[in-house]
């Protein structure tokens, strides 16, 4: 049901059956190791390219996921999943050796909120009685992608980010038991004009905010609603503007609420990740790992994540585009 | 942020621009310097001593030994690239490793190794000089013009 302007309250309250986390080598050594289900030292997964261990690793996820809610994949409807590669091509990959029905998703680092809204929504319409969703980032492939080769030598600026290599995948279901996804609020495209890939999470902060406000003032909800809010992957750079963004414009988030999972994922003494994570599967492994696993044990009961997703490709950039930005909130109950 | 940039921005956007950027950290300028000036020193000084010994033990020219020297270098800067050392290498030297003839062979071969699975014609092939092309591109473009001037200025009985 859709409130206020652009948010969705799902009735039925879909819930969250099963969820799984699988992670690279620098996640390994992160804070969160032990919230993955499966970890991987050679960030190649044994396959002969990076897109390929990509591919791998949403493989893994989806696997894991539907294993542990004890489904076969024939029980699943549908499958939503997304990356940021070429043409989505990890995903597309995988859902064919899946072989469940596929809707492909492109919402750069907002994809995983955007998959799992899309999911809600459609089994909270009754169109599935289970839908999967899926999302990954691989640090190598992106790279690739969007910046140099990987073993190129150059020196990024510290508000620089290390993309996760990891994907996450939650299964949403009409019945069962565990955290629920009751809400939602879809982001509108923000753009302030920034053009510095290497400064994502300051593009990218006004998009969450945007989207932050929309949320609680659709819902008429206060912050203090929820045990836990977290930006998908703004970084420690990002955060810090969202958060005095959020302070400026009269939304006062308490700090020890508010938080992000590109902070959380890494360790501040990991020097490679330079301001915090970035990627889908940053808020995917998070949220799907970490955060669920906290809600399972009681630790958290309301939280909101906010997946910020910055929408440039290579090319836009080199037209010397700025980066516009989207954020999509879910919140989860339990 | 360059007028003329700052031209195209609407107000707001302005405004947040000047409220992010008091929120990010600057980039260490002058102690990227030094390091830069530290690393690319002892490069240097490495490729002075690799000139020597070939002066001294393999008996080249003070000229003549400067080829094998820059082979040097850039056998031991791919090797390290390769090893998946350089870029570390890089990010704290920052300009002390691209300045040098190690920045030229690293582009080469981390884009070469990169591309690997794309195949060897297209991949490798294609892809290699896919950093290092604007350098060659300018580099003799550049060469060219200045050759140019010199031949004029010679005509002219400048020079």
């Amino acid at each position: 049901m859709l409130k206020g302007h652009q948010t969705w309250v799902f009735e039925t309250k879909p819930t969250i059956i099963a969820s799984a986390a699988v992670g690279g080598p620098s996640e390994a050594k992160g804070p969160l190791a032990s919230d993955f289900d499966l970890l991987h030292g050679d960030i190649r997964l044994g396959q002969d390219s990076y897109e390929k261990a990509e591919q791998k690793l949403q493989e893994q996820a989806c696997e894991t996921a539907i294993k542990k809610a004890n489904m076969k994949k024939e029980d699943v409807q549908f499958l939503l999943s997304g990356d940021l590669i070429n043409q989505i091509v990890p995903s597309s990959f995988s859902a064919r050796t899946l072989s469940v029905p596929f809707l492909g998703l492109y919402g750069a680092c907002s994809t995983s909120m955007q998959g799992l809204s899309l999911a809600s929504l459609l089994v909270d319409s009754k169109f599935a009685k289970n839908a999967l969703v899926c999302v990954s980032s691989h640090n190598a492939a992106s790279e690739k992608q969007y910046r140099y080769p990987t073993e190129y030598g150059s020196q990024k600026p510290p508000t620089a980010q290390w993309t996760v290599t990891g994907s996450g995948a939650a299964l949403v279901s009409d019945q069962g038991e565990g955290p629920k996804v009751t809400a939602s609020t879809i982001g509108r495209v923000i753009d302030m004009g920034l053009s510095d890939p290497f400064n994502m999470g300051a593009a990218m902060a006004p998009a969450a905010v945007d989207t932050l406000e929309a949320h609680f003032r659709d819902l008429d909800r206060d912050p203090s609603y929820y045990d836990l809010i977290a930006t998908g992957d703004l970084g420690r750079v990002g955060h810090r503007i969202a958060g005095d963004l959020l302070k400026k414009h009269g939304l006062n988030i308490p700090e020890e609420i508010f938080t992000d999972c590109g902070i959380l994922i890494y360790n501040k003494d990991q020097p490679v990740v330079m301001a915090g994570g970035s990627g889908c599967g940053c808020a995917a492994v998070t949220t799907f790992g970490h955060f669920l696993n906290r809600m399972r044990k009681g630790e958290l009961r309301k939280i909101l994540v906010i997946a910020t997703g910055a929408l440039l490709s290579p090319m836009s950039y080199q037209q010397k585009e700025s980066i516009p930005s989207v954020a999509h909130a879910v919140c989860i109950e339990i | 942020m360059s007028i003329k940039k700052k031209k195209k921005l609407t107000p707001i956007q302005q405004e947040y621009q000047q409220f992010a950027q008091e929120r990010e950290p600057k980039r260490p300028i002058l102690f990227n310097c030094v390091k830069a000036f530290f690393v690319g020193g002892f490069i240097c000084t490495l490729g002075q001593a690799i000139q020597m010994i070939f002066v001294k033990y393999f008996h080249f020219s003070q000229e003549g030994a400067a080829n094998p020297t820059v082979a040097v270098i850039i056998i031991i800067t791919v090797l390290l690239t390769g090893f998946g050392v350089f870029d570390h290498i890089a990010q704290y030297a920052g300009a002390g490793t691209v300045i040098p003839i190690t920045g030229f062979a690293n582009t080469m071969a981390s884009a070469a190794i990169e591309h690997r699975t794309e195949g060897f014609v297209l991949g490798v092939g294609g892809n290699m000089f896919k950093l290092s092309g604007p350098v060659i591109v300018y580099g003799v473009f550049s060469a060219f013009v200045v050759s140019l001037l010199v031949i004029s200025l010679r005509a002219l009985g400048v020079m």
